[in-house]
């Protein structure tokens, strides 16, 4: 399922003296199948535009498509829990929407809104457990007795039960130690794998962005000022310090390292393992080149 | 959904009234709220108009902010004054329909009721307009001392008044997420029926709740690991200043008073 968004603005809290314009004039395609990372410093409108994805707001200016539906500013608020389910939305510190009493019932929450039995809800709690690192023992207990992380990974897989078609992620690992950010990232990769989910990641982490996504998006000030593959946008390392934002630890790493000895590194290493390969492949470069320097 | 709630937010500026103390603010509007009750004729019914919107004129805030603040409660002020309307009883009768009565008593009570609700509503939205919500408490605790005689716990109230005003968009923020969350999970708020709503509110509210018990315990203890022991023996950091200006106001009311009180009937 495609998401297209055609000149979309948003204003908040339009026609009162607070108004605050927060979105003008973007334009975006997601395609169906990628990974998106949604990237830009704090108040860029970030959460707008990612509140737009499944029509939770509603564009003041332009239209967003979400598969077949057209989303403008006239668009009726009934009749789009089709969107909601195909489009699921992971917000920001997803721990506090929990609320029922159990962890299954929970995780049933979410499909049952959208027309699942109570069987079909608890079996699907059943199988999302797993998938999020947790196992059956958990579906019987209070979500309130949980710790942090473990809320957060119940939090998603009540979004994963909707079954979405689109995954939208807002800063997913935000607040979680080194092993619980990766294995949450891993198992977004894998769903995206495995499943053909699209994923739309909104993050700071440029690590995450370098190991993950294949298409990328800069916002500042309320408009799209970049987009491309990782590999492109993450070539002007200046510019996007200018955007207060960074490149990726192995992109850093690289460069200073082809300053400092002089290694011409072929490509831009997005990720370690790219740098390693790079590196790798520099030296064999240069070894070459000094025997061919030594047999003449 | 709360977008369009003017009353009870701030607009920072530098009008005379936004320097006014914020005591002889909160006094004027208590003041106001209490004399309103002595007009009853048109005559004190203008002065008490060419008064509010002197104020707001002096506020240099733009009369339509003020006309939203009432928008909200349009239809609380239209049922009671048709009530009012409906049911009062009186010499020149125009409409005789079993219990339902429109005598020109009515008619008149009518338009006083709806002349008292919009004045109150914009002087408090005047003050709150041209408040910081924390000098109000500031101001609330220092008009609530002489409670103290009586065993009050004042300041206790001050500082549960002040936190509670510093959570309030906090609170606001927080149901906003909790409800999209919610809503991206296919919640439907305001559709249905009655029971239905009722249900869909669960989801929010217990969230909510969760979030402030934790968050309460958090502030609790930021508060005392920065040698928070109660209100004995603290200073303030905000000081109230009561100027030349704020005794003007004082004085403005009491000829507002004494000119009602010739005026009516």
């Amino acid at each position: 399922m495609d998401i297209t968004f055609e000149k979309v603005g948003y204003t908040y809290q339009k026609g009162t003296p607070f108004q605050n314009r927060a979105l003008y004039d973007i334009d975006l395609h997601i395609k169906e199948g990628s990974f998106t990372a949604l990237v830009g410093h704090t108040g860029s409108g970030k959460s707008t535009v990612l509140q737009h994805l499944n029509a939770l707001m509603k564009p003041s200016e332009g239209t967003v498509t979400i598969g077949d539906r057209i989303i403008t500013a006239q668009t009726d608020n009934k009749n789009l829990k089709s969107i909601r389910k195909k489009v699921g939305i992971v917000f920001q510190f997803p721990e506090s929407q929990l609320f029922e009493e159990t962890v299954a019932k929970d995780i049933a929450f979410g499909p049952k809104n959208f027309g699942a039995t109570e069987e079909e809800g608890l079996e699907l709690a059943k199988r999302m457990l797993p998938i999020v690192g947790l196992d059956e023992s958990y579906l019987e207990r209070s979500p309130f007795d949980l710790s942090g992380g473990q809320m957060r990974r119940v939090a998603i897989a009540g979004v994963l039960a909707m079954e979405p078609e689109v995954l939208v992620l807002d800063e997913p690992t935000a607040g979680l130690d080194p092993q619980g950010r990766k294995e949450m990232m891993d198992m977004f990769y894998r769903l995206y794998r495995t499943q053909g989910i699209t994923i739309i990641l909104v993050t700071h982490q440029m690590d995450d962005v370098a190991n993950y996504a294949d298409h990328m998006v800069v916002l500042e000030k309320g408009t799209v000022i970049k987009e491309g593959a990782p590999q492109e946008v993450f070539k002007d390392a200046e510019w996007l310090e200018s955007k207060q934002l960074g490149v990726p630890s192995a992109v850093s790493f690289g460069s200073l390292l082809s300053q400092k000895t002089g290694l011409f590194l072929n490509e831009l290493p997005l990720t370690t393992g790219n740098l390693a390969d790079e590196i790798a492949k520099a030296l064999k470069l240069q070894s070459v080149a000094t025997e061919e320097g030594d047999a003449q | 959904m709360m977008d369009k709630l003017i009353f009870g937010r701030y607009i920072p500026g530098t009008s005379w009234i936004h320097k006014l103390d914020p005591r002889a603010k909160l006094l004027g509007t208590i003041i106001f709220i209490g004399i309103i009750f002595l007009a009853n004729n048109w005559q004190t019914y203008l002065l008490l108009l060419v008064f509010a919107l002197g104020a707001i004129h002096l506020s240099n805030i733009k009369l339509s902010f003020f006309i939203n603040g009432v928008k909200p409660l349009i239809w609380l002020i239209l049922f009671t004054v048709v009530l009012q309307v409906l049911f009062t009883g009186g010499s020149t009768i125009y409409f005789d329909w079993g219990p339902i009565i429109v005598s020109q008593e009515g008619l008149i009570n009518g338009v006083f009721i709806f002349c008292r609700f919009v004045l109150i509503i914009f002087m408090s939205t005047l003050l709150t307009l041209t408040t910081m919500p924390l000098s109000l408490t500031d101001a609330i605790e220092y008009l609530l001392r002489p409670l103290k005689v009586i065993k009050v716990p004042v300041y206790e109230i001050a500082l549960m008044l002040s936190i509670a005003l510093r959570f309030v968009p906090t609170l606001m923020d927080e149901t906003e997420k909790i409800m999209n969350a919610q809503r991206a999970r296919g919640v439907d708020f305001g559709e249905g029926n009655i029971f239905q709503q009722m249900k869909a509110i669960v989801p929010i509210l217990i969230p909510l709740f969760v979030s402030s018990f934790n968050r309460a315990e958090e502030l609790a203890t930021a508060m005392e690991a920065r040698g928070y022991k109660g209100g004995e023996g603290r200073t303030k950091y905000r000081k109230l200043d009561w100027v030349s200006r704020d005794t003007v106001a004082m004085l403005v009311y009491a000829l507002l008073t004494v000119g009602l009180v010739v005026f009516r009937n």
